[in-house]
Formats: structure tokens, C-alpha cells, sequence
């Protein structure tokens, strides 16, 4: 028992590891508020795109959609961070992982509107060319609200994914928490800073997976 | 030297191409052994919580929140990392094993319970009233049910944690990330991750196709 | 005819086809100011799709649509917005918007088609939920309305636009039969203040006691038109007599 203790409750190495995880952390963060924030933008221009009339928008939307929801996002990482230098494209650590993230989850948040955009009934669309309203005014003020109201779940759920997937970046030595964490455990020869990172996961995560879980069990019972 | 040798180059592809068949192979079973034993393993765990013991429900749930709330790479870490201090030093394959099949039984068991708590009540009362006891009402009746409402969600999990096994590159698993990325460094070109992500993409872009197919098929309860 | 002032709906020559399927040919129909024509006819007939041609919400493939003399085809697609406000248009199934109040159904257009200010918009709908006799719900969600009650309230929601002709396209079919009375009477005050309305509908009695015009539809082209007393007193087709028999029939 106290190996265990010691191999991954170290409180000691963990509180010398804590001001490195802190950074790591921030880090964190901010890539997840770059892939989050444009992750959605760019998500809905898609699921917008991919509902145009003209084919010149909606084919390319979907491709991009499928193309990048099939690669797994490592794949995708170690693409853009180590082969496009080869043609004369070199990124830094944070803008090969938001770049390579954006491309997953612009296709994972577009696909997810698309969902909530077709859920909703011809009739609300009908109705609101039939007041006048343009397809833009009807897509913003009717059709938008509700189908983002039908989707919330699965928009948070990838809210969730998309934070775990920043670990991926430590694959790229971008110091963000699980990279900081690894370090902190190769130097100390511990697993303790490991634990820690798992916990700051938790602390934002578990919370969220809750909400998740409560949302999926009341739409199921609708 | 053209866009098309850089990303494209013969030679290197006749080269690398044995190497990387055998190691979309290695993806290929990976997925396939965790889908299963992450399937079967998320049902048990949703038939426990069915008994409504709280000894047996409440390690379920938190299971299942941790399992989905921690970044895979994390456990992957730990679990690499950390139980050789106490002793117990497993394969990389074996840590990939694991820690994806328990990620993916997290999932699944939310899944089904999700799908169970949707039945009415009437179709346990039914069951019973025919004289069934409660495994075989839960086998028979409730099962099958919950199993065809998740079949959608389980089809897109069982996916991303088929793309997440690229994880094993990180811990030296012979899978096609780590194959490609060795062969870039090797050769000195970026063919190889081309062909690592369109090894992806042969096998992934049907998958999605038929899992668009089943899921209009499943859209909609009997 | 040179003085006249034109119909304030005019159908000409209008036809829609799915493929190779017709599903409307040659239809020609005028609605004068103020007039109430009512259509009738089997399912499949080619009713609803007429009436969804008046304001494109149905692309027609031939003839033309003018509203007060002024054409729906061929014409820009913000000029297209701006004539549907003149069309008001009641729905089968209501399409109420779900995640917004009553008032806020009836607000929404006023304020970004017609561009009013929101207070005016507010009182506006006001006035007309009144007129429906629903201003006590203005603050309630469409769902927890019954059926009537939210068909009143879309038919609130097209006045508020002040539109020149109102389309009701069944607008009792997907109601309770307890319910088809307070709506049925809230297009009757609409008739007696002036509306121009084209409705499509079963509720032959309102047709007989409300109609100006009967038009008789069947297979995708007009086969008899007149007054509800020559249409229901002295059907001149087979077709028709068929049709009235089977109808009066399944009322039996």
C-alpha cells in the first residue's frame, strides 16, 4: 500500500510539479478556447454550407465534413506539424495543434448542427418565408435557436471531447497539462504528477460529464 | 521538388507500403478486439446497474464519469508509466488494450443505461407477468431494446475509439501512426504520413457511410 | 375591365409538375377584393399545391401568380419577401414557433420583414391576439396551448403583417372536432371585416353558410366553379356529384 502511495499519491513531488501543471494548465486552456471558439464558428458556417442550394457550397462542405471527421486527430497533428514543413510550411508547436484540431472539430461541431438543423420540422421554415422573413432572417431568428436547443448534449459532449483531446498536443512538446505533467514525471522518475493532471481534468470535466449524462437520460425519456 | 513527390512520392511509397499494410492490420484487429471486449464489457456494467443495488450501481456510475471525463492518453500514460514501480510492467499493446476498452465500456454502459431507463415500465411488468424472472425479462426483453435504440451511438463510439488507438504511438504500439511516423524519419519525406492518413481513410470512409445508413435506419423507435 | 382595379389574386394558366408527374394544369382563378372562395376537392387533387404556389412556397413550372396586379415569378428574391408579406398564409399544422411566447410568434415578422419598431410590434400583436381572443396567452409558449388555440394564434401572426389576401391551407384538419368552431369563427370575422381570403378545406357546412365562390378541384385542374348554392344545390359534373356524394356520406 505505501509503494502505491508513494508511486502515484506523492504529495510532496506533487506539490514541487504543481507550479509546472499550473502553467501546463493555462495552456490548456487557451488552446481549447482557440479550437472551442472557432471550432463552433467554423462548425456552423459548415452545417450552413452543406444546406446551400447551389451545389459549388454544399459539396465541398460535406467532403471537408467527412474527409476530417474520418482522420483520427493525431494523424492529422503529425501531418500538419511534420509533413507540411516539407513543403515549406512550418507551424509552430500551438498553431500545428489549433490548426490540426480546427480541421476535426470545425467537421465534428458541423456535423453536429446539421443534426439539429435537419431535426427541425419543414413547417418552421415555411412558415417563417411564408411572414416574409428571408432565409437568413428565418435560419437565425427560427430555425437556429430551436435546432441548437436539440443539440445541446451532443455540443457540450464534444465540448468535453475537445479538452481531452488537447493532451493530444503533447505529443508536439506543446506545454500544456498532460505534456507538463509527463515531464514532471520523467524527471522525478513518478507517477504522482501524472494523478495531479488527471485530477485538474476531473475538477473541469466531471462536472460537465454529469450535466451530459442528466441531458441524454431526459431526452430519452421525452 | 513538386507538391505531388513531396506528399506523393513512388518510391518511397513502393517502399513503405508493405510496412504500412502491416501495420493498418495491427489497427485494424486493435479496433476490432477493444470494440468487442468495450461492448461486452459496457453491457455487464449497465446490467449491474439495472439490479438498483447501490453497493453495485454507484461504482458503475463513477466509473463511467471517470472513464469519460479523463483524456485516454492520460491513463494510457499512467498506466505505462506507473505500474512498473509497483512491479507489474505490462506491453504496450496490453496498456493500449485496456485503458481504450475501458474507455469505450464507459460509453457503451451510459449508452445502454440510457436506452434501458427510456422502456416503460410495462415492459419489465409484462415480462414478469409471463413468469420470467428478471435476467431473462433483462435478456429477452429489456436488452434487445436498449441495444437497437443505442445502435447509433454505439456504431459512432465504436469508431472514435478505433481512431483513438492511434494513441499507441506514443508508447511504441506498431500501429500506423508510429510505422508512418518512423518511415518519415527514416526516408526523409512526407509520404509516409500521406499514406498513414489515407490508410485511415480507406477503412473509416465506409465505416462512416454505412454507420450514416444505420443510423437513418435506427432513427426512429418501433 | 380597362377601370377596374386588378384581382387581388390572380392565377393564370399556373401549372406544377414533379417530374413527369403534373400535379397542377392550366388553373386560372381570380379572388376580388373582399371575396372568400373556398376550395374543395378529393385528396390528392392538387388544393394545397395550388394554394402554395400563391406564395412560392411551391416553385410552379408554369403561368403566373399577381398579387394586386403585381407578379410573384420571376422577380428578385428580396422583392419576393417583400410580396409575401401581402400573402398571409395558415397552415395545417400551425408551425408555431415552439421556442418563443405567443407574442413573439406574432412579433417576429413585424419586426424583421416589416421592419417596426419593437413596442409597436408588441402593442400590434397585442391587438390582434385580442381579436383571437387570446391576449390572456400572449405571455404563454405555443405548447401549452390546445389545437384551436394555436391556429388562432398563427392567424394573428399573418394579420399582424397586414397582408392584402389571407391562404389557409386546412386549416381545421389537424384539429379536435371540439376545437374546429373558434377557429372557423375567427375567419368568419375576418370575412365580415373585408379579408380577401382562398381557403382550402372539408368543413363543407362553413363553405355553404361563409363562401362567395365554390371552386371544385380534382385531378390537378378546375373542374367546376360557382355560388355554394349552385356547387352543392346543382353540381353540373359527375365529378363532382361523386365527390359531394362521398363527402356527405362519411358526414352521415
Amino acid at each position: 500500500m505505501d509503494a502505491f502511495l508513494d508511486a502515484f499519491f506523492n504529495l510532496d513531488i506533487m506539490r514541487q510539479a504543481l507550479p509546472l501543471l499550473l502553467k501546463g494548465a493555462a495552456m490548456t486552456l487557451k488552446l481549447c478556447a482557440v479550437v472551442i471558439g472557432l471550432g463552433l464558428a467554423g462548425g456552423l458556417a459548415l452545417a450552413l454550407a452543406t444546406g446551400a442550394r447551389t451545389r459549388a457550397l454544399r459539396w465541398p462542405a460535406l467532403g471537408f465534413i467527412d474527409l476530417f471527421r474520418a482522420l483520427p486527430p493525431l494523424v492529422l497533428l503529425v501531418f500538419v506539424y511534420s509533413g507540411l514543413p516539407f513543403a515549406g510550411l512550418r507551424l509552430s508547436p500551438f498553431g500545428a495543434v489549433a490548426v490540426a484540431f480546427l480541421l476535426n472539430n470545425s467537421a465534428y461541431f458541423a456535423e453536429i448542427f446539421r443534426a439539429g438543423i435537419n431535426s427541425i420540422p419543414r413547417g418552421q421554415m415555411e412558415a417563417a418565408r411564408a411572414t416574409g422573413l428571408s432565409r437568413g432572417q428565418a435560419m437565425a431568428s427560427v430555425i437556429l435557436p430551436q435546432a441548437i436547443r436539440n443539440v445541446l448534449p451532443d455540443l457540450m459532449s464534444n465540448v468535453v471531447e475537445v479538452v481531452k483531446l488537447t493532451s493530444l498536443a503533447s505529443v508536439v512538446s506543446l506545454g500544456e497539462l498532460l505534456y507538463s505533467a509527463n515531464m514532471a514525471r520523467a524527471v522525478t522518475y513518478n507517477s504522482s504528477p501524472l494523478i495531479l493532471a488527471a485530477a485538474m481534468y476531473l475538477v473541469v470535466l466531471w462536472p460537465l460529464v454529469r450535466v451530459i449524462s442528466r441531458f441524454q437520460r431526459g431526452l430519452a425519456i421525452h | 521538388m513538386g507538391f505531388g513527390t513531396i506528399f506523393f512520392n513512388p518510391d518511397v511509397i513502393a517502399q513503405y507500403l508493405p510496412a504500412i499494410l502491416g501495420a493498418l492490420w495491427v489497427t485494424v484487429w486493435l479496433s476490432v478486439v477493444i470494440t468487442a471486449t468495450g461492448l461486452v464489457l459496457g453491457a455487464a456494467l449497465a446490467a449491474l446497474r439495472t439490479t438498483g443495488l447501490r453497493v453495485l450501481a454507484w461504482p458503475v456510475i463513477l466509473f463511467a464519469d471517470l472513464l469519460r471525463a479523463l483524456p485516454p492518453l492520460v491513463l494510457i500514460l499512467i498506466l505505462y508509466f506507473g505500474l512498473p514501480s509497483l512491479g507489474l510492467t505490462l506491453p504496450a499493446l496490453a496498456v493500449l488494450w485496456i485503458v481504450l476498452s475501458l474507455v469505450l465500456a464507459a460509453f457503451a454502459e451510459e449508452i445502454f443505461w440510457a436506452g434501458i431507463t427510456a422502456l416503460p415500465r410495462g415492459q419489465w411488468e409484462a415480462g414478469a407477468a409471463t413468469g420470467l424472472g428478471r435476467p431473462a425479462v433483462l435478456a429477452h426483453i429489456i436488452f434487445p431494446q436498449a441495444l437497437r435504440m443505442g445502435i447509433p451511438s454505439l456504431v459512432n463510439r465504436a469508431l472514435t475509439i478505433s481512431k483513438t488507438t492511434a494513441l499507441g504511438s506514443v508508447i511504441g504500439v506498431k500501429e500506423v501512426v508510429s510505422v508512418a511516423g518512423s518511415a518519415q524519419s527514416t526516408s526523409g519525406s512526407a509520404t509516409p504520413l500521406t499514406m498513414a492518413a489515407l490508410a485511415y481513410l480507406v477503412i473509416l470512409v465506409p465505416a462512416m457511410i454505412a454507420s450514416r445508413r444505420i443510423e437513418r435506419r435506427f432513427a426512429y423507435q418501433p | 375591365m380597362t377601370a377596374s382595379p386588378p384581382p387581388m389574386l390572380e392565377i393564370v394558366a399556373l401549372e406544377k409538375r414533379f417530374g413527369d408527374n403534373t400535379v397542377l394544369r392550366a388553373i386560372d382563378l381570380k379572388v376580388t377584393k373582399g371575396e372568400l372562395v373556398f376550395v374543395i376537392g378529393p385528396s390528392g387533387s392538387g388544393k394545397s399545391t395550388m394554394l402554395r404556389c400563391c406564395n412560392r412556397l411551391e416553385e410552379p413550372t408554369g403561368g403566373a401568380i399577381l398579387v394586386e396586379g403585381q407578379p410573384m415569378l420571376g422577380i428578385p428574391q428580396r422583392m419576393l419577401d417583400q410580396m409575401r408579406l401581402k400573402v398571409g398564409m395558415v397552415f395545417q399544422g400551425f408551425n408555431l414557433y415552439p421556442h418563443m411566447s405567443v407574442q413573439r410568434n406574432v412579433m417576429l415578422a413585424q419586426m424583421k420583414a416589416l421592419k417596426r419598431p419593437r413596442a409597436e410590434a408588441a402593442r400590434r400583436a397585442l391587438q390582434e391576439l385580442e381579436r383571437v381572443g387570446l391576449a390572456h396567452k400572449a405571455e404563454a409558449m405555443p405548447g401549452s396551448l390546445s389545437g384551436g388555440q394555436q391556429q388562432r394564434v398563427a392567424i394573428a401572426r399573418a394579420l399582424a403583417l397586414d397582408p392584402r389576401v389571407m391562404l389557409f391551407d386546412e386549416p381545421t384538419s389537424a384539429l379536435d372536432p371540439e376545437l374546429v368552431g373558434s377557429v372557423l369563427q375567427a375567419m368568419r370575422e375576418l370575412r365580415e371585416r373585408g379579408m380577401t381570403m382562398l381557403v382550402v378545406s372539408h368543413e363543407m357546412a362553413f363553405a355553404r353558410a361563409a363562401a362567395d365562390r365554390v371552386v371544385f378541384m380534382d385531378g390537378g385542374v378546375i373542374v367546376e366553379q360557382g355560388t355554394p348554392d349552385e356547387i352543392f344545390g346543382a353540381p353540373k359534373s359527375e365529378r363532382l356529384r361523386a365527390f359531394l356524394s362521398r363527402v356527405q356520406g362519411e358526414a352521415a
